[in-house]
């Protein structure tokens, strides 16, 4: 037992001395588990201003778009009704890390904020490996800056009604800008800069000698089989492949369109890793607090009002509660880090079966390891235990159209454990939640039409937006755009735009 | 190693362009809303902002997604009855969506997006593109209203308004001012140096060594003078001047002119009441200098304040010409038409006492129509046209521009009658 020492407070208001007190004290401590962070940028916020936050998808500083005012219209309707309640902080993946503390929260609160935002996500972000190649957080914030400069600079010249529909249908294929496996390379702001006004030209000059290829007389016997497709190989990344390839774009709207695909990728890891995000972040406020409560740095009142707000975190409502709305991914999250940790230090004879590798092991180093080298699905896959799933009484329901029932697949028990933990990481596959599509060819030679297809998986069809997305793509890629639906080698369904009939009439 | 800063300070408006530009986007949807705000609720909560309906639909930002269909498989917690292999029936209202869960989230789906907007907005949507028609009478006397205009440069100012060339210009032109002849100096010594160390064989060796010695310290001082000159002195300062003047405003006077009669139901009043208050709202905001004159009548004519105007339940019988007649009195006595816009907005349920028709139109013609810019007529009336309507289409015919009628039935055309008779008109 540690010597009991004075608590750092006992009143629950906070004071700029006391959060720098309890950052120091929590500090030490994540020192000691040997959690590596950024250096910290603390901002204490108003109601308001968090709101604001919230509105530029958290970011410190982003360009203008209407959708950001409606995000922001909506989050301060929710709020003044009481229906939701702003989260108690916001951090942002960034050198130095930027949290935003709201100066509504008693002292307890900003120091779980502090623990599970400053410490917890912070060391998340510097350490998985997903944002350590995808992300350059040096690099962020300049590059908003840049971002917002040049839109409002594109605003200036073209109009703002102009930037705003090319945004809108960037937004629109936001998801569809990421690359998957490719790296790119980090460069700096300026370096950036400089390289957006030769790119620029170059870019045009490429697109230039893409179209403006003569065609020899030999292509004309070409038969449909032999012909090259273009591109050589589908493109998954479609943003980019209008920004490198769209026959009438301007070198500012490919600029833009690099823009978004920037901000999307940044994005990328963090829509990968919910669940682990949180639960690390969740399991080292707990884990960080009750530190400081072991040594007295903390009151027990303190403890209460902490424990009261970490047990509502973490709360999985059942499937059949009012309040169910999918899987707690900090439920999920801390309960399997909490569990790696059980596993570690107390592993039962059903443990060393499923984790010969992990237990018994020091669960520092493991749960470090975890963290570090995988995302939800693959951590998953590997560490989801029977006892988590016990615990949290799951189980898989089959949904085919085809039967009138509905169907439990499996539950949790020994012929289950696999097949459940399968479909659990099975749902966080982000390839899996949207539509497969693919930029497959165009045609070069003929109507420059662009041809899309959509690999059918599990017989999900697309849903009810597409011929409202064809529309934005027909907008940046300026021709004909088609949509295929493609199960095995059959095309189940197209889509055209614009659409077939008034193409034909017109033609 | 932390930092920590207090943000609570900084302009919390961060949201306010991306505000602005959703409801720029939205604003045909934000109008009609308004539209149906102003026929629900009673005039005076119109004052206050109001909540804005949108169907969603119209907000969409679409991606791809998946359609219902096909086969899904979703994990659930807390299972409590569930046995691998049973079956349960599929919950209706889902749309065969994604399993169970996702019923509740579909349901929730076609809300319609609510909001709320603030009074000036709300007012700003409820009196777009309208006007005070034919204001021209502009003048200087009497304004309030100031603009800064640049006027020149000065050497005194505020350090916010310092004029960066003009000072710079300045201090370089004082710089080679005062400079000149010691550059001078420099430059004939630089030669005679030049020529010195060039004609070594010439002059006698010592007198060349001495005069080049002193030539060098001379230059040092001269040089020395030179860079101990300012830079930049408090007397090369300029400052952009900003005169101060006066902008025209435009005088305005709207006369309410409402039939209290025996005759002017509950109802009918009340419709009345809120077509006034909306023009007194329109007037409030739009207008900064307008006087507003309130006279009611029913035999006689009274002019009344504010309250009065809107809650006194005096009644009697009808003489509209009364109205007029004293409206065409405050009009001599206090507003002359040359200093004056002078507008008048009418209200009665065109039912008159005979014979008193022709004399409002006489009135009208003589001694109220050629001072006036605009002259409203609301008529609130489910009935037929009775004869004041009939003479006051006459008086149109007389005054096409600035004289105007219009029908109410019931309060849901208050608003758009409104617009109607202020409508922007293009010049």
């Amino acid at each position: 037992m540690t010597k009991k020492q004075q608590p750092i407070s006992t009143k629950s208001e906070w004071t700029f001395e006391l959060i720098e007190r309890y950052d120091q004290a929590i500090a030490k401590e994540a020192a000691a588990f040997g959690l590596d962070t950024y250096p910290n940028q603390i901002e204490v916020i108003s109601s308001e201003q968090m709101m604001d936050a919230y509105s530029s998808v958290g970011m410190p500083l982003n360009y203008n778009h209407w959708s950001f005012g409606k995000q922001f219209v909506t989050t301060q309707q929710r709020y003044k009704r009481g229906q939701m309640g702003l989260a108690y902080e916001i951090v942002i993946n960034s050198n130095p890390s930027i949290a935003y503390l709201m100066e509504e929260n008693t002292m307890a609160m900003q120091a779980l904020v502090i623990a599970h935002a400053c410490y917890g996500h912070n060391s998340f972000f510097k350490n998985n490996y997903l944002f350590k190649t995808w992300t350059n957080a040096s690099g962020i914030i300049d590059y908003l800056v840049f971002a917002k400069n040049y839109i409002t600079r594109c605003e200036e010249r073209h109009g703002v009604d102009e930037v705003e529909k090319l945004l809108d249908s960037c937004h629109a294929l936001m998801n569809y800008g990421v690359n998957r496996y490719k790296r790119p390379s980090p460069i700096s702001t300026d370096e950036e800069k400089r390289r957006q006004e030769v790119r620029s030209d170059i870019l045009q000059q490429q697109v230039n000698e893409l179209w403006n290829t003569i065609p020899k007389s030999g292509d004309d016997c070409d038969d449909a089989r032999n012909k090259p497709r273009f591109p050589a190989e589908p493109e998954e990344n479609i943003l980019y492949f209008l920004e490198k390839n769209a026959p009438l774009l301007e070198p500012w709207q490919r600029e833009v369109i690099r823009i978004v695909r920037k901000v999307a990728q940044y994005f990328y890891p963090q829509k990968q890793t919910q669940v682990m995000n949180e639960g690390w972040a969740c399991f080292w406020h707990y884990t960080l607090l009750h530190a400081l409560f072991d040594k007295g740095l903390v009151t027990d009142g303190f403890m209460i009002e902490f424990l009261h707000s970490h047990t509502s975190v973490v709360y999985q409502p059942p499937y059949d509660s009012p309040y169910f709305s999918g899987i707690n991914p900090y439920a999920l999250g801390y309960n399997m880090m909490r569990d790696i940790r059980r596993i570690c230090e107390n592993p039962t004879p059903e443990d060393r079966q499923w984790f010969p590798d992990i237990a018994g092991s020091d669960w520092l180093k493991t749960l470090h390891h975890a963290m570090e080298n995988y995302k939800d699905e693959s951590f998953i896959l590997q560490f989801l235990s029977p006892k988590v799933m016990r615990d949290m009484r799951l189980f898989t329901v089959v949904d085919d159209e085809k039967k009138t029932n509905l169907a439990v697949s499996a539950i949790h028990d020994d012929s289950g454990y696999h097949e459940v933990r399968r479909c659990l990481a099975e749902n966080y596959n982000l390839g899996s939640r949207e539509p497969n599509i693919q930029v497959y060819n165009v045609d070069i030679r003929g109507d420059r039409s662009l041809t899309l297809r959509h690999f059918v998986h599990d017989d999900r069809p697309m849903g009810d937006s597409a011929d409202e997305m064809l529309k934005h793509l027909h907008r940046l890629w300026g021709f004909n755009v088609h949509l295929e639906s493609i199960k095995g080698d059959a095309v189940i369904k197209s889509y055209h735009c614009p659409p077939l009939e008034a193409a034909q009439t017109a033609s | 190693m932390s930092y920590i800063i207090d943000r609570r300070l900084n302009a919390k408006n961060k949201s306010s362009v991306n505000r602005q530009r959703f409801l720029r986007r939205y604003k045909e949807h934000i109008k009609k809303a308004v539209t149906d705000a102003v026929k629900q609720r009673s005039i005076t909560d119109l004052d206050s902002g109001s909540e804005i309906t949108i169907p969603n639909r119209d907000l969409s930002e679409p991606i791809f997604h998946h359609g219902s269909g096909g086969t899904n498989t979703r994990v659930f917690p807390g299972n409590k009855e569930f046995h691998a292999g049973d079956e349960i029936q599929r919950p209706s209202g889902g749309g065969g969506g994604s399993g169970g869960g996702k019923a509740s989230d579909s349901g929730e789906g076609d809300d319609e997006f609510t909001f709320q907007i603030n009074r000036d907005e709300f007012l700003e949507f409820l009196f777009e593109d309208l006007e005070l028609p034919n204001m021209i009478k502009k003048q200087l006397r009497d304004s309030n209203d100031f603009k800064f205009q640049q006027a020149g440069y000065t050497n005194q100012g505020n350090p916010d308004r310092i004029n960066i060339i003009r000072s710079l210009r300045g201090a370089h032109a004082r710089r080679i001012a005062l400079s000149g002849s010691t550059r001078r100096q420099i430059r004939a010594l630089q030669a005679e140096q030049d020529e010195l160390l060039t004609l070594e064989s010439t002059a006698p060796e010592p007198a060349r060594q001495q005069r080049l010695a002193e030539i060098e310290r001379l230059l040092i001082e001269l040089k020395g003078k030179v860079s101990r000159l300012p830079f930049l002195d408090t007397f090369d300062l300029k400052f952009n001047n900003l005169v101060k003047v006066p902008s025209p405003s435009s005088k305005a006077v709207m006369f309410c002119i409402m039939d209290v009669s025996g005759s002017m139901t509950q109802s009918i009043k009340d419709i009345a009441k809120r077509f006034f208050l909306l023009l007194y709202m329109f007037l409030r905001k739009g207008y900064k200098e307008i006087d507003v004159v309130f006279i009611r009548h029913h035999t006689q004519a009274k002019e009344v304040d504010e309250e009065e105007f809107f809650y006194s339940r005096e009644t009697g019988g009808t003489i509209v010409s009364s109205a007029i007649a004293l409206a065409g009195d405050v009009i001599e006595a206090r507003y002359s038409p040359a200093d004056w816009n002078i507008y008048i907005a009418q209200a009665s349920d065109g039912d008159n006492w005979d014979g008193d028709s022709d004399a409002c139109r006489e009135l009208l013609m003589k001694r109220v129509m050629p001072y006036v810019q605009y002259y409203s007529y609301v008529e609130i009336t489910t009935d037929e046209h009775q004869n004041l309507w009939f003479e006051y289409e006459k008086v149109r015919s007389e005054f096409p521009d600035s004289f105007a009628i219009q029908k109410i039935e019931s309060a849901g055309d208050i608003y758009p009658v409104f617009r109607e008779l202020f409508q922007r008109k293009s010049a």
